[in-house]
């Protein structure tokens, strides 16, 4: 292990049972499924998992690794809801806080700012506050008088992404369209790990694009794993597609007992 | 031939009719249609994002990537869009009330296990207290209209009166299609209307397919698209994708 240069193993071997873990990518799109795969083999338990979700959950919450998920959505994309994360949740095994899309994002930037909450109307008038009674409001201290949900900042443990380009020390170049949250779910945890398709120097990394796409910069990463097709089967644009075929199959296989098992033990 | 798709689509392009410089945000192959058709036809202002992070400056057929790009978008953005109200959404809703109370979340009332999980609640609360919001259900039936949805993820007028007319000031829910009429939300309460049943359609047919009672006063027949409106649906989407949502 030389600076922040890590194995997928060695990402996990740092991470602990409880955890809460926040991860990058959205439905099926640039998910750090190495890294995932990595956690499924791994003997890690409990888990809280933050995510605008896709397979990432639903392989996690198959293997057994997941406690509780805090999600807006869980989704396949093109196959609407994610039969594994549906299996869980309809048996009971896992918990889930949901969250509207906005306040999730709220929620992790006031974690990464560090101020308790951020006020939104997002939430007002919704079963949000019903199904987490932990979430209160707040009334706005001008002459409006306005009352607002105050999203609780969504502190995590850890942070798991995937790019496409990183240099050795974390600054990372996301050459797709939609850079996600991933930048924020960085700097919203306390340990922060990009996978990306290829290491290169920092001269070739910021030669690679635009500036605008450096949306990840060493100062938001603990750790750095090599990881070709790793978010294999989402999508890493303009690297690859998603994998609608392997989705396809990947989703069949929910319905077998441990179906869920090849797509973990696979290596790409 | 006129098709039900196509009609449905023209009422949809209806809903956006009269919106102006803001974000046309649909989501289905229907709504997305008829944003388009609206944009196509009469309402040339209307923003329309690529499926992605684009905005499309032309109108592409469904599928089709634009053929010029006229902004950038990513979900992050969307946010701004939605919070700062610059946006009419048309959402899908497993479960729909009188008051248009809207579930995407989940089946059953145990949260901790429930019957059928579903997709979450997505922008729901947030695009309902936020922005312009209307509803497309594909097939209009007494499971979707129902008389209390599991879970309140989008607001109706019954939760946002209880909300007071500060907090809920930017609620406005529009209309609701289906392939088989068009509803609204009638004032003061705010309880679902029906305005108009598709051609072949009769009231009998919605009331038995509608699981609370609607408030139906005059009931129009829904219009069928213009000459104009069928040659834009064929250019829009060419290989008849609207015809697998809402089968002739």
């Amino acid at each position: 292990m030389s600076g922040k240069v890590r194995t997928a193993d060695d990402v996990v071997g740092e991470l602990a049972d409880g955890m809460t873990v926040g991860i990058g990518g959205w439905g099926a799109r640039r998910k750090p499924m190495a890294l995932v795969r990595a956690i499924c083999r791994s003997n890690l338990r409990d888990l809280t998992v933050v995510a605008y979700g896709g397979p990432d959950v639903g392989l996690l919450c198959a293997a057994g690794k997941v406690r509780e998920v805090v999600f807006a959505f869980v989704s396949l994309d093109a196959i609407p809801l994610e039969p594994y994360f549906r299996r869980a949740r309809e048996s009971g095994a896992v918990a889930a806080r949901e969250m509207d899309e906005g306040m999730m994002l709220l929620g992790l930037q006031a974690a990464a700012w560090r101020v308790p909450f951020l006020p939104t109307r997002v939430g007002l008038g919704s079963d949000l506050p019903r199904l987490d009674p932990a979430l209160r409001t707040v009334r706005s201290p001008y002459p409006d008088g306005e009352e607002l949900i105050a999203v609780p900042a969504l502190s995590l443990d850890a942070a798991i992404v995937h790019v496409n380009l990183a240099d050795a020390g974390g600054n990372a170049r996301i050459c797709g369209p939609d850079p996600y949250f991933d930048d924020l779910f960085l700097e919203a945890a306390a340990r922060r790990y990009v996978s990306c398709e290829r290491i290169v120097p920092t001269a070739e990394l910021a030669a690679a694009g635009p500036v605008q796409e450096l949306r990840v910069n060493r100062l938001m990463v603990d750790g750095v794993v090599a990881a070709p097709r790793g978010a294999h089967p989402t999508s890493c644009a303009p690297d690859y597609p998603p994998d609608e075929a392997y989705l396809k199959t990947y989703a069949a296989r929910a319905k077998e007992p441990d179906g869920w098992r090849t797509f973990a033990e696979e290596t790409w | 031939m006129v098709t039900r798709a196509d009609v449905c689509a023209a009422a949809i392009a209806d809903c956006f009719a009269g919106d102006g410089e803001i974000l046309a945000n649909p989501i289905g192959t229907l709504p997305v249609l008829g944003a388009r058709l609206a944009r196509e036809l009469y309402e040339p202002r209307l923003v329309i994002t690529d499926g992605e992070a684009m905005l499309a400056a032309d109108t592409p057929p469904l599928g089709a990537a634009p053929d010029v790009v006229e902004g950038w978008n990513p979900y992050r953005r969307m946010f701004d869009l939605v919070w700062g109200g610059r946006r009419h959404v048309m959402m899908g809703a497993s479960q729909l009330d009188r008051y248009g109370n809207q579930n995407l979340a989940a089946i059953g009332d145990d949260h901790a296990r429930p019957k059928t999980q579903l997709i979450g609640f997505r922008g729901a609360p947030g695009n309902t207290i936020n922005n312009p919001t209307s509803y497309w259900v594909p097939r209009h039936g007494p499971r979707v209209f129902v008389e209390r949805v599991d879970v309140v993820c989008g607001i109706g007028y019954d939760r946002a009166a209880a909300l007071g007319p500060v907090a809920a000031r930017f609620h406005d829910l529009r209309a609701v299609v289906t392939d088989l009429a068009v509803l609204d939300f009638a004032p003061p309460e705010g309880r679902m209307r029906l305005r108009s049943v598709h051609p072949g359609v009769t009231v009998a047919d919605v009331v038995a397919a509608t699981g609370f009672e609607l408030v139906i006063e005059d009931v129009a027949e829904t219009r069928t698209p213009t000459e104009a409106e069928l040659a834009a649906l064929d250019r829009l989407d060419p290989d008849d994708l609207r015809a697998r949502e809402v089968p002739a």
